[in-house]
């Protein structure tokens, strides 16, 4: 059938850099291919963005509304990719033995968890390029420091890395599935994306601002439209949630 | 073929709660054999197995793999080994020579993936993903995944599970050159003419425990009864020749004139027949000794009932 030698063993593990780079390209096409995240990540987000702007539905504030709303959709983004969507994707490849599968790769474990944050990390940028060009198209000036920008977006990306891993190690896909797209939904809300936090009653104000959503949008806010500086409160959160989030997954992820 | 083990199991032991899945089981495979673990469902062969491929850890006992202990040394270990999972594995989105492709760059000499893809039939499967593969498609798949890293040691987890019969001679026919390769595979399987036909080893697991170990012809040799058979005149006195034979056989008269003799069939045996029909002035017609199959042998050790 086929030459003699073809099988003769010959083992050993690709250079460590080569094989995250494939992992987190693989992971970054299944996330690409696969619809529901694309509406999740790429759909909901322009939609919103293009639906506020263009007409006067919610009161964002004095000012342009793109000004408010590009923020918050940038925030919601990084959710949807960092929380919601790897969620329901780990989630899955748990419950299909493809993490128990690689697990008997030479991928190491934290080379695999590595690929996954360098896709999420893929997948936003190409999100920013898209939503920043179109909300130039909608009149956005931004202002402020870059750094502040990209340091709020790690963080955050960190701490929604963190809930998701947690929620798709220990649930069930089912439940993981229906419970990321209800969080998401509650956040999209209650998080001040596309509702500044000032609607709500100065009761449920204080405890939704102490949600990494809320940290990330209105952190976002005071740098690209206000022109803060470092705004160490909302960095301050998203660091607890990061470390707590992400020190849970560690200890509770099940790999099978 | 060596006579070094590429996998060593002394006393396994392994719970799940309060449930004991491995009970003491002991199980050696030599370098560059084909190892068949057979076992009713629920035996404990997948649990045996994963405990080798480093998912498990035991309660009890040692299980070294190429040497290394598979947990602690998991990282030396699994560039050397190749694993198929009893199912699964794959992404769902995936397509099969997307997957395949991945598996092989993360090793270091991959086998050809083209070439791979062919030889197990794959290339119908284009652009269709992985979720709407066929049963043996996504079986197919995840054997060519276990092997295409090149491995010393292959572990194969019902590898023909759903199989049609080309597909099963293509799996069985890979699993012979790759023994010819110098690669070692230990594999379970239902199907007792697969172990038959592949195996130079089969141990047979029942209850978590080793319940007989040998080569096919050695396991089909020993244990179970064997069969011989002769026609002749009806009517034979059948009560006679029992007295010739040893005490362990019965004989009698199936239908008129058709015969059957049952015991350890060895050449004394077969002497003593043909030597009673001498006296008797029978000639044994269509006279044929019948080995049993690794099939009977099985049933007669772990018995008839239904497994939980
Ligand atoms: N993760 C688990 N948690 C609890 N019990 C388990 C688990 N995995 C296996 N078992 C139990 O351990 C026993 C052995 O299971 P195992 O999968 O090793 O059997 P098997 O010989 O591979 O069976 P089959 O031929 O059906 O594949 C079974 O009773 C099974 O129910
Ligand atoms: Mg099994």
């Amino acid at each position: 059938m086929s030459a003699a030698g073809t099988y003769t063993p010959k083992p050993g593990a690709a250079p460590l850099s080569r094989m995250i780079a494939a992992q987190a390209a693989l992971e970054t096409k299944m996330l690409l291919r696969n619809g529901e995240q694309l509406l999740l990540t790429v759909v909901i987000p322009t939609l919103l963005l293009v639906l506020f702007s263009a007409v006067d539905i919610v009161d964002t504030g004095k000012g342009e509304a793109v000004d408010f709303l590009a923020p918050g959709i940038l925030a919601l983004a990084v959710m949807s990719t960092a929380f919601t969507g790897q969620a329901i994707a780990t989630g899955f490849e748990r419950r299909y033995g493809v993490l128990k599968r690689l697990g008997a790769s030479p991928l190491p474990r934290w080379a695999l968890m590595a690929a996954k944050t360098l896709s999420v990390l893929v997948t936003e940028v190409l999100q920013i390029v898209l939503l920043t060009v179109i909300a130039f198209a909608l009149g956005w000036s931004p202002h402020g420091n870059p750094f502040a920008v990209l340091l709020l977006l790690v963080l955050g990306t960190a701490a929604f890395s963190g809930l998701g891993l947690l929620m798709a190690g220990t649930l069930k896909a089912e439940a993981t599935l229906a419970a990321a797209n209800l969080v998401f939904l509650l956040l999209l809300v209650g998080g001040g994306v596309i509702v500044p936090l000032d609607k709500f009653p100065d009761a449920a104000q204080s405890v939704l601002g102490l949600l990494p959503i809320s940290a990330l949008s209105d952190g976002l806010r005071d740098v690209l439209q206000h022109g803060a500086g470092m705004p160490w409160g909302d960095l301050g959160i998203l660091a607890v949630w990061a470390v707590v989030g992400l020190g849970a997954a560690g200890k509770f992820f099940r790999w099978e | 073929m060596g006579n070094e083990s590429v996998v060593q199991v002394t006393g396994l032991v392994k719970r799940y709660g309060s449930k004991t899945a491995v009970d003491g089981l002991d199980l050696r495979v030599r370098t560059g054999t084909v190892t068949a673990v057979l076992g009713p469902n629920g035996a404990g062969k997948t649990t045996t197995i994963e405990t080798c491929e480093g998912y498990r850890r035991p309660d009890a006992g040692t299980v070294r793999v190429l040497g290394l202990d598979p947990v602690r040394e998991a990282g030396a270990l699994r560039p050397r080994i190749g694993v198929m999972l009893q199912s699964g594995g794959v992404y769902s989105g995936a397509r099969a020579n997307e997957m395949l492709r991945h598996m092989a760059k993360l090793h270091a000499h991959p086998l050809d993936v083209g070439a791979l893809i062919e030889r197990l039939g794959l290339e119908s499967c284009g652009r269709t993903t992985y979720r709407r593969l066929s049963g043996g498609q996504q079986q197919r798949l995840a054997l060519a995944m276990a092997v295409v890293g090149r491995p010393e040691l292959v572990f194969l987890d019902e590898p023909t599970a759903g199989l049609d019969p080309q597909a099963r001679r293509a799996t069985w026919d890979l699993v012979r050159d790759l023994r010819a390769d110098g690669v070692s595979v230990i594999l379970t399987t239902h199907h007792m003419d697969e172990a038959e036909q592949l195996a130079d080893e089969v141990a047979i697991i029942d209850a978590g425990k080793v319940i007989a170990e040998g080569t096919p012809e050695a396991l089909c040799r020993g244990g179970a009864e064997n069969t011989l058979r002769f026609s002749g005149r009806p009517g034979l006195d059948v009560g006679s020749l029992l007295k010739a034979l040893p005490p362990d056989s019965a004989a009698a008269e199936l239908t008129p004139g058709a015969y059957r003799v049952s015991g350890t069939v060895d050449p004394q045996l077969l002497a003593t027949v043909t030597s009673w029909c001498a006296q008797h002035g029978v000639m044994p017609e269509k006279i044929a000794v019948e080995r049993h199959t690794l099939e009977d042998v099985f049933l007669e050790l772990t018995g008839k009932e239904l497994r939980g």
